[in-house]
């Protein structure tokens, strides 16, 4: 049978950031894949060992528009160990509201993307108007909508007082409210039913043996989450478990999120209601010397810092290696023996965020 | 889509979400980290903020006793108004507004643009 390649990207409706997959054919099933990268390299890693490591917060950050926070705080932990600096446990508490936050505003904007993919394009607009209210949260909070620069290195810059912390509260009752009314749309439709169960299937082994990570990982149901590391331990005081479904499909991926998106919910009330009394920021030793490695949980995976110090204001490597990366090579099985309309709702289920990826 | 009815029922009868910007625009925040102005008569020409700012967006000129910051290269982090010793640098939470020309703003103790 003839074949026939399709280029897939880099620019095409459905992918939000420049990424190609060759695709070759056989009449309209898909045969082998050939990702390509390399569209929007930003050369942030050099430039972080150009800058001052305090300024490298506000340089990681740019890393990725989404979760942003979750960078900033990858790279002040791998710091705080680096300089043997402990953050005070309110600090700790008020990373993770706004890592949850970012969290939940990165899952409502994947779903509502997804939704879209699959054409369904009100459920687009009802998640994205529930986005709105959780960026509203962010700039009461921090100052800013998405880049919120409120993670220094030993600590926070900013504080949630009683009263924004009731706001908070109840804004996220609200929020389960509107999602409530949303989900089962997403959930039980017939359509998106069809274009999701069995399509792009990943099973729990080549899951591990790709090294997937995140959502991707826990859709083929292995309950690997960054947040239960030990020196993640503030999640451990908050009670929580990662969120896992068997099938390994795309519609198991997108359920996984909708979970997440409930237990983060859960994790920003929980967290503001036993936030301890305290300091929120203590001062550090510079400069660092000798290497650390960091990794923390992202909206979409586990995020890699790679930081080496060597006693001088500026960093001698920053490494960072983000969740896509590692998610990119599970395309390669889930992709071939998919029909060619089926691909763009599969590329989306791994939750690609390719300007992460190329830094 | 029946499990849609709800919400369209409830959209039917509610407020469009969206804004008739730049008609109508949302009051900011009161900590909404806005517009960054000096006050260069309280200056002492530390340069303190200029070695801060991770942007690279400030001069400190201290043999002519002007600071030049450059807002459309500014990320609006407010290191520089946290680290500023005199309480020379006054921060708004209103945004910066788009301009015509980029340039960039220089304030002498004697002239305030």
């Amino acid at each position: 049978m003839a074949r026939t390649v399709v280029p897939f990207g880099p620019q095409h409706p459905v992918l939000p950031e420049p990424v190609q997959l060759t695709l070759t054919c056989e009449d309209d099933r898909v045969v082998e894949v050939a990702p390509v990268i390399g569209y929007c390299h930003r050369g942030i890693e050099k430039g972080a060992e150009r800058n001052g490591i305090h300024q490298n917060v506000f340089l990681v950050e740019r890393i990725c528009g989404i979760c942003s926070f979750i960078h900033a705080q990858c790279y002040c932990q791998a710091l705080e160990e680096l300089t043997g600096t402990v953050p005070p446990p309110r600090a700790r508490y008020l990373r993770v509201v706004w890592a949850e936050l970012s969290r939940i505003h990165s899952h409502l904007l994947w779903l509502g993307l997804f939704a879209d993919g699959i054409g369904f394009e009100s459920v687009f607009m009802q998640l994205w108007r529930i986005r709105e209210k959780v960026l509203d949260l962010l700039e009461a909070t921090s100052g800013q909508r998405v880049i919120v620069s409120t993670c220094v290195i030993g600590g926070v810059r900013r504080d949630i007082d009683a009263a924004m912390a009731r706001q908070i509260i109840d804004k996220m009752q609200e929020l389960r409210e509107d999602f409530d009314a949303v989900v089962p749309a997403l959930a039980h439709d017939y359509t998106v039913k069809v274009r999701t169960v069995g399509k792009g299937i990943l099973s729990g082994e080549q899951a591990l043996l790709l090294g997937a990570v995140g959502p991707t990982l826990r859709g083929s149901g292995i309950a690997q989450d960054m947040r239960l590391l030990p020196y993640n331990y503030t999640y451990a005081e908050l009670g929580f478990e990662p969120d896992t479904e068997p099938d390994g499909d795309s519609y198991s991926r997108m359920m996984v999120r909708v979970k997440e998106t409930y237990t983060s919910i859960d994790l920003v009330t929980r967290a503001l209601q036993m936030m301890p009394e305290g300091d929120i920021r203590v001062p550090v030793e510079y400069p660092p010397a000798g290497e650390v490695v960091m990794r923390v949980e992202q909206p979409r995976g586990e995020l890699f810092y790679y930081v080496k110090g060597n006693g001088s204001p500026h960093l001698e490597r920053l490494k960072v290696r983000t969740p896509t990366f590692a998610n990119i090579p599970t395309l390669l099985v889930m992709l071939p023996g998919a029909s060619l309309a089926d691909v763009p709702v599969i590329t989306l289920s791994i939750d690609p965020c390719i300007s992460c990826t190329e830094r | 889509m029946a499990r849609m009815v709800p919400v369209v029922l409830k959209n039917l009868f509610s407020r469009p979400a969206t804004r008739r910007y730049p008609f109508e625009t949302r009051a900011p925040f009161p900590g909404a980290r806005g517009r960054l102005t000096w006050n260069a008569a309280a200056c002492d020409f530390c340069g303190d903020c200029q070695r801060l700012c991770p942007a690279a967006c400030l001069e400190v000129r201290r043999e002519t006793k002007e600071i030049v910051h450059d807002p459309f290269h500014c990320i609006y982090c407010h290191l520089c108004a946290e680290g500023c010793w005199q309480g020379a640098i006054t921060v708004e939470n209103v945004y910066f507004k788009p301009d015509y020309c980029k340039a960039a703003h220089t304030y002498t103790p004697a002239i305030q643009p």
